[in-house]
């Protein structure tokens, strides 16, 4: 099936060290991989094993330090600041901890029509963007009107990570790197967040990208399923194969982990 | 019938704010807990599990106010204790409590010895230096931690054995009732796995008698604990064992909460996870009635009427609804 789509991110060798000398620490190495448009991809390991870092070199946040990747089958080129902002543009994130994803300075209709600018629409009469900026709202099942001249620290986390969505509605990336987008939220909320993202997938096409350690989640939601140790995917394949019938000992023990409940919880194998 | 360990009877505290509001976090709870069983609480955010938890120990500090009801831990009446005498003669020993930021309880320049030397010389000051050591060193063998970790400072430990260095430091003195408030909340499964297990590990040795243990996470609340109660907006809003309550929950709330389970295992990607619409009344003003009405599927005119009875089944069952069992039965059969 995902042989006739394009692939829209791919990368090769990526590698990247932190560190200099004796003391290096090699966070992602020598990773490959292919995402094709309209698939939903997670990445799943424990902590510390390179899942944001890897995340924050697909966003063009920090360098990688050997490897290339190629956005829409060109290599990417983000060398100056408006090649990035441009690479920006198709490519967003929402992060893992909301409460520190806001610039606590700003109202959220600032952080809102920075979205609209972004994508051009400068020129627009104020009516329209406030049109734009209420749709982008009723979205999320927030009300715009109750959420103007308020700054972000006044919403609750779930209505944050919400924003965050409308955000991202507003600016309709090809990519969208969700880090960890669930794990600050209580599990009630957690169906909410996600049924918007998948909504948000089909209303504007774009390729969402999971990075987690939730199995569940990752299985729930994904299409491909990768999972990463010590800095290298030793698994990836449907969430089908990957996650009932795991190859790898690492996926064995981190499936068997997971408190479940319908299965037996194993707690002799700590 | 075993010994109860701590029984609550319709405690109500709440916390005034700046402008002189009252907020009932703890809305008429009981519970009880016997000798060897553990308990679980449900609820997202902000419905009060941890005000519960502060509630339960005894920990009145402002804005935190004791209003009415009583704890009985072990058959004493702590209920309207002064704060500090509570701290001298009941934490440690009757009710221990690992908070929910375990990682960052432990001050970075002291050695973890001294976190336990501060607690038993608390509640016994002539004992020595060597004495603590050789107590401190026996119970974290018999919990499977290394020694070593009692002359290390906090940083150089790991998150997974922070929170179970925090975990044996408090409960060192052997209370009866240990209150575990979102002990794994910040770990990744596998340490995750370890905290629980060291728990169960305390419960089987005897070194505590039973537990209380809150997350928002129901999967693991299932596995770990005997009974499972949901709270919501501070009032309990079904109760059961873990069974029943996981797998056939009565309240329409506590079916949306289970609803919204994610497992690894096969046949959840062909459910729809269940959300639940809106969010929770503000406890500043709570609405008459029912305070689950607004965002219940299920509501009639007669829930906002007046408050809801507690209706209590057979078995140790409870549920905080106006219909009745067969009336909620026969509506979720239609869905």
């Amino acid at each position: 099936m995902t042989d006739q789509k394009d692939i829209c991110l791919s990368g090769s060798g990526l590698t990247k060290v932190f560190g200099y000398g004796r003391q290096t620490c090699c966070a992602v190495d020598h990773v490959d991989f292919k995402f094709y448009e309209g698939e939903v991809v997670s990445i799943v390991g424990e902590s510390g094993s390179g899942k944001t870092t890897l995340a924050k070199m697909l966003l063009g946040l920090i360098n990688p330090t050997a490897g290339d990747i190629y956005f829409q089958g060109k290599k990417r080129d983000i060398s100056t600041y408006k090649k990035k902002q441009e690479y920006w543009k198709s490519i967003q994130a929402i992060f893992q901890d909301p409460y520190c994803s806001y610039n606590i300075f700003r109202k959220i209709d600032a952080v809102l029509l920075d979205c609209i600018h972004m994508r051009g629409g400068r020129r627009l009469p104020h009516a329209k963007k406030v049109e734009m900026m209420v749709e982008a709202c009723s979205f999320v099942n927030l009300k715009f009107e109750e959420l103007t001249n308020k700054y972000p620290f006044e919403l609750s986390g779930g209505q944050m990570q919400r924003l965050m969505i409308a955000r991202i509605f507003l600016l309709r990336p090809k990519i969208l790197l969700a880090d960890e987008p669930t794990s600050m939220i209580d599990a009630c909320s957690r169906a909410t967040i996600l049924d918007m993202l998948m909504q948000l997938r089909d209303e504007i096409d774009m390729t969402p990208i999971f990075i987690t350690h939730d199995i569940g989640l990752a299985y729930y939601i994904s299409d491909t399923v990768y999972i990463m140790e010590q800095g290298k995917f030793v698994e990836s394949g449907s969430a089908d194969e990957v996650i009932l019938h795991p190859k790898e000992a690492y996926t064995q023990r981190l499936i068997s982990d997971v408190p479940k409940i319908y299965e037996e919880w194993d707690l002799s194998t700590v | 019938m075993s010994r109860v360990m701590l029984e609550v009877k319709e405690l109500t505290t709440k916390y005034i704010t700046r402008y002189k509001e009252d907020i009932y976090a703890v809305d008429h709870v009981s519970l009880k807990v016997e000798e060897g069983k553990s308990l679980g609480i449900a609820g997202e955010s902000g419905c009060g599990k941890s005000t519960l938890a502060l509630s339960l120990m005894g920990y009145y500090f402002p804005p935190l106010y004791y209003t009415s009801g009583e704890i009985i831990i072990n058959g004493r009446n702590i209920s309207g204790l002064d704060p500090d005498d509570v701290r001298r003669s009941i934490l440690g020993t009757e009710i221990a409590y690992i908070p929910q930021s375990a990682m960052n309880a432990l001050n970075p320049t002291q050695k973890i010895i001294r976190f336990i030397e501060d607690v038993i010389q608390a509640h016994d000051p002539k004992i020595t230096r060597k004495e603590i050591y050789e107590i401190a060193r026996e119970r974290f063998e018999i919990l499977g931690l290394p020694a070593e970790v009692l002359q290390k400072y906090s940083v150089e430990l790991s998150g997974g054995m922070k929170q179970r260095t925090v975990i044996a430091t408090s409960v060192i003195l052997s209370p009866k009732v240990l209150i575990a408030d979102e002990p794994s909340s910040a770990l990744d499964v596998t340490s995750q796995k370890m905290v629980i297990k060291m728990l169960l590990d305390l419960m089987d040795k005897g070194i505590i008698k039973s537990m209380i243990f809150i997350t928002h996470e129901l999967p693991l609340l299932y596995n770990v604990t005997d009974d499972i109660m949901v709270m919501y907006a501070g009032q309990i809003v079904e109760q059961g064992n873990a069974k029943e309550a996981v797998f056939d929950p009565l309240h329409p709330y506590a079916r949306g909460l289970m609803g919204s389970i994610i497992v690894p295992e096969s046949g959840l990607r062909d459910v729809k996870l269940a959300s639940i619409p809106g969010v929770p009344p503000n406890l500043k003003d709570p609405p008459a009635g029912c305070q689950f009405a607004e965002r219940c599927k299920y509501v009639v005119p007669g829930c906002t009427a007046h408050s809801v009875d507690f209706h209590e089944l057979e078995g140790g069952r409870a549920y905080r609804c106006i219909f009745s069992e067969e009336e909620l039965r026969e509506a979720y059969k239609n869905d």
